[in-house]
């Protein structure tokens, strides 16, 4: 009997006019609607289920400050065996796979739900400024950081100081994953973008501009997990997580250790490839979380996709577009399809669907290896897994 | 003149910094276990599990050890500074500092500028600390 954990359905919620949630959405139903989607199409109903796995920012103060009791509530979950609500920013799905993964493995529970929705923009809820000057944030918040592009963009021109990564080099991750997003329907943004339409973009936080920032949409998301040996009852071809890591390291920008590498990312992608006996090169593409273009170049380094400071190298000429040598955030990322403010959980939902081969005009070809990261809070947490249709 | 931009909600463990500008006077942390120097201020240093800590004057001496130019402000607090220079200072004793660049040309701030401290007197109980190149 295999307990090896593996991806059997995924969902991502529909929105329109430029990721908002449809008419009479509401962020509990939004959710509920995507986790009977997994199910679905996984074979699965709500009562397969006794994992529960989520992170978000809604309902709080009040309700939402105990999510997986709410949620496990709301969907009729009974006397759940597992559940996760740790929230270390966007990366926290990409680690509760990787929480699943071992709670699976070991037996606790059978078949896990990764849940996550947001109303954001439909609420106009963020903004760049606002949070309270406490503890660390007594001097950002004193200082004007704009929250979280001002930190990001400190990364970037450290970055661009140490290693001579370029506001082009930016762009050209902007524009390859806009062309990316061109090719899938449910993505905010799909026409297509310039190198020359990225660096002239009004901007924000020197040297990032309006398209080296996420989107700020709604949405949501759900992952399904179980067994194998379950698995060969179900609807769908199993996507096996092979491998995970997390890891964290500051809350506040300064106080990363190196703002031009993202050492948080190596630690956590070294044991997912150790766990999953397949490192870097094995990889046929990647989902690396864009909440900004910056955190791509730095993922990509600490990853092991190319050398550190090779990035600026790796990603010219369109290399990670659609057509490229690596295919990269192939869904149009956070930049183009959609950003609910926690990302992480698009990273799992399209890499299972490039490692079933069910992606239409965005294929990437021949996918057998995956690897996602999340990135967490401002480059402050990390999460790896490495997903594959094949555990041979 | 009310100040209307954020003030920071000082600790016990950031008292220190606060009361110190207010006098004109720098303060970071440093380990005298390991000889690091500190700031945000905490009671343990970064990876000493039991260290004597104690405040020091700095210097107010550094370089820019990263920055940006806000083009969009943090709230609307800070509309009228557009654009202004968030930096990240790191002093001669080693610790960094977030704060702001007092500048008149935000567009020739560059990594490695040499830096001292300007202590901006906002109300009758708040100072920050800011940098100017020198």
């Amino acid at each position: 009997m295999s307990r090896q954990p593996v991806i059997v359905g995924v969902s991502d919620a529909p929105t329109h006019e430029r990721g908002r949630a449809l008419p009479g959405t509401h962020v509990l139903s939004m959710q509920r609607d995507c986790a009977n989607d997994a199910l679905a199409e996984a074979g699965l109903t709500m009562a397969d289920v006794d994992g529960l796995a989520v992170a978000g920012m809604w309902g709080m103060p009040g309700p939402g400050a105990m999510q997986p009791n709410l949620l496990a509530e709301y969907l009729g979950i009974r006397f759940p065996k597992y559940l996760d609500g740790t929230n270390v920013g966007g990366s926290a799905f990409v680690l509760h796979a990787g929480h699943a993964y071992e709670m699976i493995k070991a037996g606790v529970c059978d078949t896990v739900l990764i849940l996550y929705g947001s109303m954001q923009k439909s609420q106009s809820a963020r903004s760049l400024g606002g949070r309270p000057a406490l503890f660390s944030n007594q001097w950002d918040m004193v200082a004007g950081l704009p929250s979280p592009a001002g930190a990001y963009a400190m990364a970037a021109n450290r970055h661009a100081h140490v290693y001579g990564s370029t506001k082009e080099t930016l762009a050209e991750i902007a524009v390859a994953t806009r062309a990316w997003a061109g090719l899938n329907p449910k993505a905010a943004f799909q026409d297509p973008m310039t190198i020359d339409d990225v660096m002239s973009a009004p901007a924000i936080v020197d040297p990032l501009g309006r398209f080296d920032c996420c989107l700020v949409t709604d949405g949501g998301g759900a992952v399904i997990m179980t067994t194998e040996e379950r698995a060969r009852d179900l609807k769908q071809k199993p996507v096996y997580v092979l491998g995970h890591g997390e890891s964290a390291s500051h809350v506040n920008i300064n106080y990363m250790p190196n703002m031009a590498y993202l050492e948080v990312a190596e630690h956590s992608s070294k044991r997912a490839y150790a766990q999953a006996g397949r490192g870097a090169k094995d990889m046929d593409m990647a989902m690396l979380y864009d909440s900004f273009t910056i955190t791509v170049l730095l993922t990509m380094e600490a990853l092991g996709l190319c050398g550190v400071g090779e990035g600026k190298d790796f990603v010219k000429g369109q290399r990670t577009a659609p057509g490229g040598a690596f295919p990269m955030n192939t869904n149009g990322g956070g930049l183009s399809y959609c950003h609910p403010g926690m990302y992480g959980i698009f990273l799992l939902i399209e890499a299972t669907r490039q490692l079933r081969g069910e992606c239409g005009p965005r294929q990437a070809g021949d996918i057998t290896n995956a690897v996602c990261h999340g990135t967490g809070g401002v480059l402050s947490s990390g999460a790896t897994v490495v997903l594959s249709n094949t555990k041979d | 003149m009310t100040y209307d931009k954020p003030v920071p909600s000082i600790d016990p463990d950031s008292a220190p910094y606060w009361e110190g500008a207010v006098e004109g006077r720098l303060m970071i942390q440093r380990c005298n276990a390991t000889g690091q120097t500190f700031l945000y201020s905490r009671q343990l240093v970064p990876g000493v599990v039991e260290s004597e800590v104690e405040w020091i004057e700095a210097s107010g001496r550094g370089s820019i050890y990263s920055f940006t130019v806000a083009r969009r402000p943090a709230g609307q607090a800070f509309q009228g500074d557009c654009p202004y220079v968030i930096v990240s200072v790191e002093l001669e004793e080693g610790a960094r500092i977030m704060s702001n660049l007092v500048t008149d040309d935000p567009d020739s701030v560059a990594i490695g500028q040499a830096v001292e401290v300007v202590f901006d007197a906002v109300s009758d109980e708040l100072t920050i600390p800011k940098f100017r190149l020198v």
